[in-house]
């Protein structure tokens, strides 16, 4: 009996193998394979097309790295990640957080404009770039302005106008023309945190609020001691997913501004994409990937190890 | 719950009016500007609404951009559908047929959502090159099914994670084998998950861009690489490249009309944890 067991435990096992087997072979190769070829690129000295046809393997170790981390562009593109992705987290919490709790209420229309809030989340970003990218061309200042600061003319706040993701301005290695660009992703993803806040404000007890107003809390303080602390995984989980987003912006970036002069809109995504496609430095290019995924790994492997702890 | 001062309420309806203001301005420039006439479309004009309305922005995007309409169905329809599908049976086997290894195998699957795609995507250009799919919609296909496995996979995984242990194990007593079991009771109840699968794979694969322009052709290019094209080129009209970003954005803001619910259940099943 116990072998017959041990057997059909067996051949079950061997079923649900055959069964996963399209994905795991394939998510092997195009997930682990691509990803080991990549590493191996950006030790190999690929920066030309005739070393890339030749196909030596030389390894020069991790000299295209090196090499990356001095070069200004690449500098630039690692200061407007780190502002971006700060300023775009920020600006999406205190949207979304403000916007739920105020339709958590149900105020007259809440059905609405919850929908209006979120609605930008299921276009892509390559429209939200080219319609911004409209709205915030700056045009020729002072005499023939565009867009919002056509507006701004028109509504006698001239003194707004300025060049917006054409700016060179920079301040704290803040590349303020990446403000234009922040505001679109915003504008697409604050809908995100609404939801994911108004799915946990949903979730709790009502009476809880009531005692704590019995008891005499402000607003403020029910709102930093009670439901700041019971929505923080969520919270948590809605600021790791946007910062991956903002790793990821290159479509955003692509359509809307591209790299911008003295790269003042790059990231390394787009960097990735002209190094490798258009200027022929595969090597260059794999490093910036690999260096992309690291920066991917630090921000979600410890919260996927927590995640799973916890089931 | 609602006692409020009738300033508190005005402050309220102010910053509801002031963000819907903010979310309706861009639709509110596509739309006014891709009903202009080509006369009337100037810089001057921006904010304004249309003089006179005309639709010929739109045949003229249209023009240009139907190959590119037919690209993106071709490439979504499959691709949404092969990825559901193989997603429902791997969240199967994982949640009622596990074996030694099979969460850390789920673990493995699951990697390959959250990596930035620049990290294949040399490889996997020289990779499609080889294959001969390169520049090819069914080679877009097998990229899309292929990096759709993960959140697939988890969708339904944390579905049927609900559905008792108890009846596989009964129905296996009858002498139901692991086929069986999937279609006469997993398939017939997983209606609502593939629902949401759909929806968000439809819409994802859709809105791409990276795959779509790093792996395709002038022939075979999606609707999101055909518009940053068609926006990139200076002889274009505004009215032109503003109608062929509603053209694009169409078909999701539709699905997310209809079916908004599923596309928010769609959204937070793919960023909470199961």
């Amino acid at each position: 009996m116990e072998g017959f067991y041990m057997k059909r435990k067996h051949k079950e096992s061997l079923t649900s193998l055959a069964i996963l087997s399209p994905s795991i072979i394939t998510l092997a190769i195009f997930v682990y394979g691509f990803i080991g070829r990549s590493v191996q690129i950006s030790l190999l000295d690929w920066d030309t097309f005739t070393k890339f046809i030749m196909g030596a393997k030389d390894y020069v170790g991790l000299e295209n790295y090196i090499g990356l981390f001095q070069e200004e562009r690449f500098q630039t593109d690692l200061w407007n990640t780190l502002y971006f992705t700060l300023f775009f987290i920020l600006g999406c919490l205190a949207i979304g957080i403000l916007l739920s709790l105020i339709l958590n209420n149900k105020p007259k229309g809440s059905y609405f404009l919850q929908n209006l809030y979120l609605f930008p989340m299921a276009i892509s970003f390559v429209v939200t770039g080219t319609v911004w990218r409209w709205i915030f061309s700056p045009g020729r200042l002072p005499n023939d302005p565009r867009g919002i600061n056509l507006l701004f003319e028109r509504l006698g706040l001239g003194s707004l106008q300025w060049g917006w993701f054409t700016s060179t301005f920079s301040f704290l290695n803040f590349n303020v023309a990446l403000i234009a660009v922040i505001i679109a992703a915003v504008w697409q993803f604050s809908g995100y945190t609404m939801a994911m806040w108004l799915a946990g404000l949903r979730g709790i007890d009502q009476q809880l609020i009531e005692a704590a107003r019995i008891d005499g809390a402000s607003k403020w303080q029910i709102f930093t001691q009670i439901l700041f602390p019971i929505q923080k995984p969520i919270t948590l989980s809605a600021i790791i997913v946007l910062a991956h987003v903002s790793l990821k912006a290159f479509a955003l970036i692509y359509s809307m501004t591209g790299s911008g002069p003295n790269n003042v809109t790059d990231i390394p995504a787009v960097y990735m994409f002209e190094a490798t496609f258009r200027s022929n430095r595969y090597s260059t290019g794999s490093a910036i990937a690999i260096v992309l995924l690291a920066m991917v790994g630090l921000l979600i492997i410890p919260y996927l190890v927590n995640s799973f702890k916890e089931e | 719950m609602n006692r409020k001062t009738p300033k508190e309420k005005l402050m309220t309806y102010l910053i509801l009016f002031v963000f819907a203001v903010f979310f309706i301005v861009p639709m509110y420039v596509l739309l006014s500007t891709s009903l202009k006439t080509f006369a009337n479309v100037s810089i001057q004009t921006m904010w304004q609404l249309p003089s006179e309305y005309s639709f010929a922005g739109f045949v003229e995007a249209f023009k240009e951009l139907a190959p590119n309409v037919f690209n993106s169905f071709y490439l979504v329809i499959p691709a949404t559908l092969i990825s559901a599908m193989l997603g429902s049976l791997n969240g199967y086997v994982l949640s009622h047929w596990k074996f030694k290894g099979s969460d850390t195998l789920f673990a493995l699957i699951l990697f390959g959502m959250f990596i930035p795609y620049q990290s294949v995507l040399f490889p996997l250009v020289q990779f499609m090159q080889t294959i001969g799919l390169y520049g090819s919609i069914p080679g877009l296909i097998l990229v899309h099914v292929v990096y759709g496995l993960p959140i697939t996979t988890l969708m339904f995984r944390n579905y049927y994670k609900d559905v008792p242990k108890a009846l596989t194990e009964a129905a296996k007593v009858d002498g139901a084998n692991i086929f069986s079991i999937y279609r006469y009771i997993f398939f017939p109840i997983s209606i609502p998950s593939f629902v949401v699968v759909f929806i968000w794979q439809f819409t994802n694969i859709w809105n791409e861009f990276l795959f779509a322009v790093t792996l395709t052709k002038t022939q075979s290019q999606p609707i999101t690489v055909a518009l940053v094209n068609l926006a990139g080129s200076q002889v274009v009209q505004w009215n032109v490249q503003m109608a062929g970003a509603l053209l694009t954005a169409l078909p999701p803001l539709i699905v997310y009309i209809l079916f908004g619910k599923y596309f928010i259940k769609g959204m937070l099943a793919g960023s909470v944890k199961g």
